[in-house]
């Protein structure tokens, strides 16, 4: 019954993580692909958050009940909170200096 | 050469690839500020030869574990020696930035030929 | 595992190293610059080094990039293309590199442990550390206590860059005409950040004072400490607007935790010499040699802390005054 425990914990946190990894490289696709700042931005953004929660989850899984699995969610509750507002800043101070977004993509294939 | 090998020659590569990018920068670049950067490239570049130095193979960190006997620890003096070196480098680093602030309020430029043509 | 990992790492780092130097724009630069210091502390870290992978994280990553873009915001963000001289510069560069991989086949390999570098003052220090000093951690112990020299030329060298910085950027204290007519606001819609900010600056002043006070027993000590308590009040500067800042912590706080960080360490040492020892040899301050060699210790560590401290935030508050004055004399 431990043993069957042991094993399932295993197979989610191992599931997680590859998630997580997933989740990185689509981040990092969307940053190179993309054509406007603002997309690239969001789609950097998603590495912030859902990496974040996948990786971590995954390796406090992986932790167990000690010391390094407290650790490792203070990190996790951190990046999430400062992540985010990063992205914010960032893109506030975009739209500020006048950087508009681009909309006329779609525009030319609708007509 | 085995694989352990090329990566311990690795190590000392990436340090002399990069302490030459660090050089062209300071020599061939006009700019003040990238001279600059280019410095604090080189001083990364010595740090990393430094720390390598230090790694032995099966060690751990050099915080001495009082229950585990018989273990392997890297060499401590390295790491003391470069922890001094960083906080000596950005003491520097503010100091030449300081410089830098100065002579642009004073020339109106930071490119080093306008500058020498200006005096 | 860990070999394919160490190799991608240098490899993103060359690759950063070449961006840095061909972009043409500064705050690109600057931006890759930050990203070099963090990838540089993860090496660092894989290579077993942990106390400097704080360093270098808490130091290169953080306040080099504040300081850059002070600089920044001081002078020009683009940079003029230039190509006179480039040929010679990469012969030259080129044979040194050359020069320089031919030597490194002489060295030992990386993690012998029969290399040189491991066989002489290497041993003692490990051997020694626990029943001296009486804590794990043997690069604490090397730095403050069996090369407290070197820390204390160090912390004059921060105190010196400091003055150096305070005297060439012309801040003075007190009032004058160029602080009662600019109000510096800080951001503008910064509603987010601001609340973000005021959650999170107390929080990192009690890491930077954890890491403070656990120097002794894991990766930390009295460098990695400052910078990070100074990283929370330039935070507050930069969220809240210099004006407020300065209210928080004025100038001559600033300067006095610098004296007074310096004054410390170097009282400490006299101390020993009336006490009847050598100068930093912090034995004699009590009956148990190892007891007293932990107090010395802790006075010295909370020295560097607080001159470390002090520097970051002159040094930033510095160039921050600099763009906010209207007046500039060409002296």
């Amino acid at each position: 019954m431990i043993e069957g425990l042991h094993l399932f914990v295993d197979i989610v946190s191992w599931i997680l993580l590859i998630i997580g990894s997933i989740c990185v490289l689509i981040g990092g696709i969307g940053v190179l692909r993309m054509p406007d700042f603002y997309s690239r931005l969001h789609a950097a953004s998603l590495t912030d958050t859902m990496a974040t929660l996948a990786l971590l989850s995954g390796m406090i899984l992986q932790a167990g009940f000690s010391l390094a699995a407290a650790k490792l969610f203070a990190i996790m509750l951190f990046l999430l909170l400062t992540g985010p507002t990063a992205t914010y800043a960032l893109a506030n101070s975009a739209l500020l200096s006048g950087y508009k977004p681009k909309t006329d993509v779609l525009e030319k294939k609708v007509s | 050469m085995k694989l352990f090998e090329f990566l311990g020659y690795y190590n000392y590569w990436v340090f002399a690839v990069l302490l030459m990018i660090g050089f062209y920068a300071v020599i061939a670049k006009a700019n003040l500020i990238k001279k600059l950067i280019g410095l604090s490239l080189f001083q990364s570049a010595v740090f990393l030869m430094y720390i390598s130095m230090d790694k032995v193979e099966g060690g751990t960190a050099p915080i001495i574990k009082p229950d585990a006997v018989d273990q392997l620890y890297s060499n401590p003096l390295p790491q003391v020696l470069i922890l001094t070196a960083i906080v000596v480098g950005v003491s520097t680093l503010a100091l030449g930035l300081a410089i830098v602030v100065r002579i642009k309020e004073r020339y109106g430029t930071i490119e080093e030929n306008e500058i020498l043509d200006a005096d | 595992m860990t070999i394919i990992f160490a190799i991608f790492l240098l490899t993103m780092l060359v690759i950063t190293a070449v961006a840095i130097v061909q972009s043409s724009n500064l705050f690109v630069s600057v931006m890759l610059t930050s990203i070099f210091s963090l990838l540089m502390s993860i090496n660092f870290f894989v290579l077993d080094a942990a106390d400097v992978a704080l360093t270098e994280a808490a130091v290169g990553a953080g306040i080099t990039t504040v300081i850059f873009l002070s600089a920044l915001a001081l002078t020009a963000t683009q940079e003029k293309p230039n190509s006179s001289g480039r040929g010679i510069a990469l012969v030259v560069v080129g044979l040194t590199a050359s020069l320089i991989i031919y030597a490194t086949f002489d060295k030992p390999r990386l993690g012998d442990p029969n290399a040189p570098v491991h066989q002489h003052v290497a041993p003692y220090y490990l051997d020694n550390t626990m029943e001296q000093m009486g804590f794990p951690n043997v690069v604490t112990a090397v730095l403050s206590s069996y090369r407290g020299y070197d820390t204390l030329g160090e912390v004059f060298v921060v105190f010196a860059a400091c003055i150096g910085v305070l005297f060439i950027l012309d801040a003075r204290t007190g009032t004058g005409p160029m602080y009662v007519a600019r109000q510096m606001t800080g951001l503008r819609h910064h509603l987010i950040p601001q609340v973000v900010a005021r959650i999170l600056v107390p929080f990192i002043v009690l890491f930077g004072l954890y890491v403070q006070f656990h120097g002794e027993y894991g990766p930390g000590g009295g460098f990695q400490a400052g910078a990070i308590i100074a990283t929370a009040f330039i935070l507050y500067a930069l969220i809240e607007g210099e004006q407020a800042a300065l209210r928080a912590v004025p100038r001559s706080a600033q300067l006095g935790l610098v004296i007074c960080g310096a004054l410390l360490f170097g009282m400490v040492g006299v101390l020993c010499m009336i006490m009847g020892g050598e100068f930093l040899d912090y034995s004699v301050l009590m009956e148990n040699p190892v007891t007293a060699r932990q107090i010395g210790i802790i006075v010295i560590e909370a020295g560097v802390g607080m001159a470390v401290c002090g520097a970051m935030l002159s040094i930033f508050h510095a160039f921050a005054a600099r763009s906010a004055g209207d007046t500039h004399e060409t002296v």
